[in-house]
This record gives C-alpha cells, structure tokens and sequence, in this order.
C-alpha cells in the first residue's frame, strides 16, 4: 500500500523537543493570490522559521473562518483552485523541502473528491494529514479508516467548550497532535486572547500524550510567544494571509511573510 | 418507517452532526434537553397551549371548491398555515424552540431567514417571552422581502445583512453558525427548516407535525377516510416534514415540490434533491447542489424561502427510499399558481407554497372526482407582492 515510512509531524515535534522549542505552524489558503505562488510561499514559510504548514483547501461556505480567511478562500476559488492542483503544489514542495504539511479544510469537498482517492492522492503527493474543521469524531470514521491506511495523521480540535467527555473522545481519535483552539468562535487576529488557556491546555495533557498546538487569533510576536510557553505549537492563519492580501506583488508578499515569520519564531525560541 | 434516525441522528446514511467541535457540547446540551421535554407533560401542555391561543390552531383543512371546479378532477384542500399568527407555519417551531431555550436557561435568541418568515416568526416568540433576538438574512433577500424586515425590526429584533457569497439563505446560515459557535455559551440558536445538526432536523419535524396530525383529524371528518395525495413545497423541507409525518405509514401518496427556478436544465434552480447529489454542508449531510469540486452552487428561485442549495437529511432518506417522491415547478408555473388561487378563492398565497399549488394544478385535472388532494398552503403572499408586481404579473 501507500504506507509512509516516515512521520514528518512525529519528527518535527521530537526534533524540537530536544532543543526545548515549540512548533510553529503556519496557514495559507491554496491558491491565493494564485496557485502558481502557493509552493514559493510555502518554502519562503519554512525558510522563514516555520516548521509546520497548513495548507487550507479553500471552501465556498468556510462557516469557521472569519472575514480574512473568507476573503481569501474566495480569491482562491475565483483562481479555479482545484484539490488536484493543490495536491500538485504538495508534490513540487516535497521535492524540495520535508516539512510536515497538513492539509486543512471543509468536509464537502473532502468527500466530493472521494475519501479513498483523496488520501492516495494526497499520501502520494507527500502530504502528511488532514484537520478537516467540520468533521467531529463521531461523523470522521469513514475517513479515518482511509487517513490510518494511507499513514496520513488526521488531526482533531479540542476547544474551551470541551468537557472531559468531549476530551477523552478527541484523545482517543487523535493522530499527529491535538489542535486546541483557543478561543469560541471564528479564525481571525485578535487583540487579546482569553487567559484560561493554560488552564485548558493543563486539562486537555491529562487525557493526551500527543503535542497539543494552540491557533485562533494569535497574530503578534508577543502573543506566539506566551502561548507557546504553554503549548507545543502555535498556529497563526489570518495574520499570514492578511499579509498576502495587501501586497499585490509576489516579492512583496514573500518578504512581507518573511519578515512576519521570522519575527514569531524570534519571539518564540527568544 | 420506524427505527430511525439512529443515535447520531442519521437518516440511513444522511444527517448526523458535521459542525465545528466547540459547538458539539451545545448540540449535545440540546439533544439532552429535547429528548427531557418532548415527553415532559408541563413542556407539551405549555407548547400546546400557544399554538392553540396564540398561533390559533387547529388552522382550517379548506375545502377549495373553486380550484376543483377550475381543475376539474380530484377534490383540493387547503391546509391553512398561511393563517398562522405571522402568516406562515415557521410559528410552529419557533414556539417549541423557544420553550426549549427558556428551560435551558439561554439569554439570547439567534436565527437566519431566507423569505423572512422563519425570522419573524422568531422575533415573535423572542419578543413575546423578552429575549434578545438577532436574525441574519441575505442582502438580496432583505430587498425581496423588505415588508418582513420591517416586521422583524418593529419586533425589536436587530437584522443582520448578510453580504458574503450569493447573499441569501445559505450564507445567511453560514453567519448565523458563525455568531453561534462564538457566542455558544449563552444563545441559542432557533434553526428554521429540518436542517441543520442532529438533533435540529428530528426536533423540527417534531414541533411541525402538529400539521400532519390536525389534517388527518380534518380530513376523516370531512371524507371520512385518509387522502390520496399530500403535497407541499420543499426547500429545506420542514413544511412538508410537518404535513408528512404523520401519514409516512398509511397508504398515501406524497410529493415534495422542489423550486426548478428557470428551469432545471438552465443550471438556475434550487431543485437540491432532483439537480443535487449527496454533500455535506450546515451541519448534516443530504443532497446538495454543488459543483465537481464539491463547491456549493449559488441557486435560484424566485421565492427567498426555497433559495436553499440544499435540504432536510429526512427528505433525502425518503427520496432513496421512494417512500416520497420529489418534482419541480418552475417560477413561472408558481407565480402563474399565486394568480390563479388569488383570482378564484381571494387567498394570496406564499411564493413557496405557490409552487406546491403548481403542482396540484398539473395533475389533479388527471385524477378522478372521486380522489382527494391536500395542498399545504404553508404561508401568505402578501410579503410576496412587491417581487410578483416587479415581474409584471400583475396584469391577467
């Protein structure tokens, strides 16, 4: 079968242990501004600091996302973004780089595509997951039958509405690490972050051993660095995209993102 | 028909729980909460209680003796929904969601709407019991339906245009599930059709079967025995749900009327059962209308409330099963129905209930004298005139 030999997610996470750093994982959408830029914005993230992507299949209907990331999966879609096509950026950056990347997105177009097809295509493509926002354990057994077969990690979300009932079924479904996501409500910058998020975080490792990454509203150098003294990972989306945006140009884009990135991971290993 | 939805809320392989996980505790609270007071006496007396006082039901099975005399074969009925408090059968749900959120003890009250009428039929219920109430609704439908906006606003409720995608009811829900999942910890959200997660699509039918329940009463008194065939209008489906549901297990025939806009054939429709396959989307899985890529398809209808890319998972379990069976009319067969029902019997109906009157129009000309066919009128048209009048079809 496609089995992968290796896990770039459990490397990367052990790798950084032994330095005593903290994961940065960085979201684009695929295809914005266009898709011929999306395998240099990833390998500018890398180069930049990041040390895990996540690479948004955008969505008509993204009911979790927040107007940056909206925005950007409709500038995407009206590019003619295709799954195939972002599986074909997957296969150009793995050529070049081995940095973990998960592919994050809505369930329809996942299931559209075709649950077997997708993580053969995506396993032979060098993906190396899924995190799919709107599929909760109790509907993901199908798909998770497909991920486990292909060796594709797929990554589930815990949040501050999580009760232990809740906790102890993601733990136990749980593949690569466990995304918490910090606050209620959609992905988007955040002036401040709520304060209970260590107490979360303390709660959510009694029930996994799994890296926990924290994402929703970390946007600032200051913020990546206080979660990340709690957490395994941080993520940071819209800050990012916000970024691709406003530059029009792709040299600007990728030394906006540069400088952006490299200011988080500074803040963070600082 | 027993044995489903099962646990999880599927509808043999339709339906179940597909949204984000902060919000599957309040889901989760719900299901606990519907399954306690759907068979508490006090929460059904009480349900009960508002819609015979305050909806005014039981709402007459109307004998339409003009339509039958225009048509010439089987005899139509009216179910009169559109004679509701707030002219439409959303009251129905919106009065047993509200009792619901009360006993949970949520503070605020929000909801989408597509032709507006689920949107005041929740700023009714919200005002009544003094909850806070924000509706969200498409651009392009609070300028079709701009009467129904100003209901919902002298009902104290604050509207919420939705601008993003194509500007009505699906993106309406789009940002009502956004506004949920934000503020989980204290609203409640009154979902408006048999959508949605589990256990929305088996609560809603629930509280709409009061429907289906008062037509088979009426309509053994009046013909001493069962119809022959219920139609109602399908969008998200709930009307018809609440017609059907009772009758799922009798001999009777059932037709949901999906809205084929300018044709199924244009690409310009709302038809999600007959143009659609199966997807995922607002939280449960059913037929869908969608691109290749699994990207959903802006749709078209010239009533707002069945502009809907998709539909009720029962719908889609009933289709597959053949237990209903599902077919389009066009907006010019439906506006053409409105005319003809407001001419012969002085009742102006819904857009959406116009295109089930379409329906009843093209076959009970077909049927014998001696069959019955019950029509669920399940709104009035007047929110509708403006958009008839814009067309022209005034003259006739």
């Amino acid at each position: 079968m496609n089995k992968k030999k290796i896990n770039r997610l459990e490397e990367t996470f052990s790798r950084l242990k032994k330095t005593n750093k903290k994961a940065l994982i960085t979201f684009i959408t695929a295809g914005d501004p266009d898709i011929d830029v999306t395998g240099d914005i990833i390998l500018v993230l890398e180069r930049s600091g990041a040390d895990i992507i996540e690479l948004g299949i955008p969505f008509s209907d993204p009911m979790a996302d927040g107007p940056t990331i909206q925005a950007s999966s409709e500038r995407a879609l009206k590019g003619g973004v295709t799954i195939s096509k972002i599986l074909s950026v997957v296969a150009g950056v793995r050529k070049r780089s081995q940095i973990p990347i998960i592919l994050f997105g809505y369930y329809n177009p996942i299931f559209s595509y075709g649950l077997d097809k997708i993580t053969e295509d995506a396993a032979r493509a060098g993906a190396d997951g899924f995190l799919v926002v709107d599929l909760p354990p109790e509907e993901a057994g199908e798909f998770k039958r497909y991920t486990d077969l292909r060796g594709l990690d797929l990554i589930f979300l815990l949040t501050p509405t999580s009760d232990d009932d809740r906790m102890r079924l993601v733990a136990k479904n749980a593949r690569g690490f466990v995304y918490y996501v910090s606050v209620t409500g959609v992905t988007g910058v955040r002036n401040a972050l709520p304060l209970d998020i260590k107490e979360h975080i303390k709660t959510a490792r009694k029930f996994t051993n799994l890296p926990i990454g924290v994402g929703f509203g970390i946007s600032t150098p200051e913020q990546a660095r206080t979660v990340s003294e709690c957490a395994d990972a941080i993520v940071v989306g819209s800050a990012i995209v916000k970024i691709i945006a406003e530059n029009h140009k792709k040299s600007l884009i990728l030394k906006g993102v540069e400088n952006f990135v490299k200011g988080l991971k500074e803040a963070m290993d600082g | 028909m027993s044995g489903y939805p099962d646990k999880k809320g599927h509808f043999g392989s339709y339906g179940g729980r597909y949204i984000a996980e902060t919000l599957m505790p309040a889901v989760i609270e719900l299901e606990k909460a519907y399954k306690l007071y759907c068979k508490d006496k006090d929460f059904r007396q009480e349900f009960n209680h508002y819609l015979k006082e305050y909806v005014g039901r039981p709402t007459p099975l109307y004998y339409s003796n003009a339509l039958t005399e225009r048509l010439g074969g089987a005899k139509i009925y009216l179910k009169r929904e559109d004679l509701c408090h707030t002219g439409a059968h959303k009251i129905n749900n919106t009065i047993g969601q509200i009792l619901l959120a009360r006993r949970m003890g949520k503070k605020r009250i929000i909801a989408e709407t597509g032709a507006g009428q689920h949107g005041v039929a929740t700023a009714t219920v919200a005002a009544m019991f003094g909850l806070k109430c924000e509706i969200y609704m498409g651009v392009e439908d609070i300028e079709r339906q701009a009467p129904n906006v100003v209901r919902m606003r002298l009902l104290g409720a604050t509207v919420n245009p939705v601008s993003s995608g194509s500007r009505t009811l699906k993106d309406a829900m789009n940002e009502a599930i956004r506004d949920w999942v934000t503020n989980v910890h204290d609203t409640f959200y009154i979902i408006g059709s048999v959508a949605g997660p589990h256990p929305y699509p088996v609560m809603v039918r629930d509280f709409q079967s009061v429907i289906g329940k008062e037509v088979k009463r009426q309509i053994k008194k009046a013909e001493g025995g069962l119809p022959d065939m219920l139609i109602a209008c399908v969008g998200g489906g709930s009307n018809a749900m609440g017609l059907f549901y009772s009758f799922l297990k009798d001999n009777v025939r059932m037709v949901g009327v999906e809205a084929a806009g300018e044709g199924i054939k244009t690409g310009r429709h709302a038809a999600s059962i007959t143009g659609g396959r199966v997807g995922v989307l607002h939280g449960s899985k059913s037929y869908l209308l969608q691109d290749r890529e699994g990207q959903i398809l802006h749709t078209h209808s010239v009533s707002a409330g069945l502009d809907y890319p998709g539909v009720g998972p029962e719908h889609s379990y009933l289709k597959d099963t053949g237990r209903v069976q599902y077919e389009t009319v066009t907006d010019k067969d439906a506006l053409k129905a409105f005319k003809t029902l407001s001419m012969c019997e002085g009742i102006l109906p819904a857009l959406e209930s116009s295109h089930a009157l379409a329906y009843a129009m093209r076959v009970v000309p077909d049927m014998s004298s001696d069959k019955v066919v019950i029509v669920n009128l399940s709104g009035r048209g007047d929110k509708d005139v403006d958009t008839v009048v814009g067309l022209g079809e005034t003259e006739y």
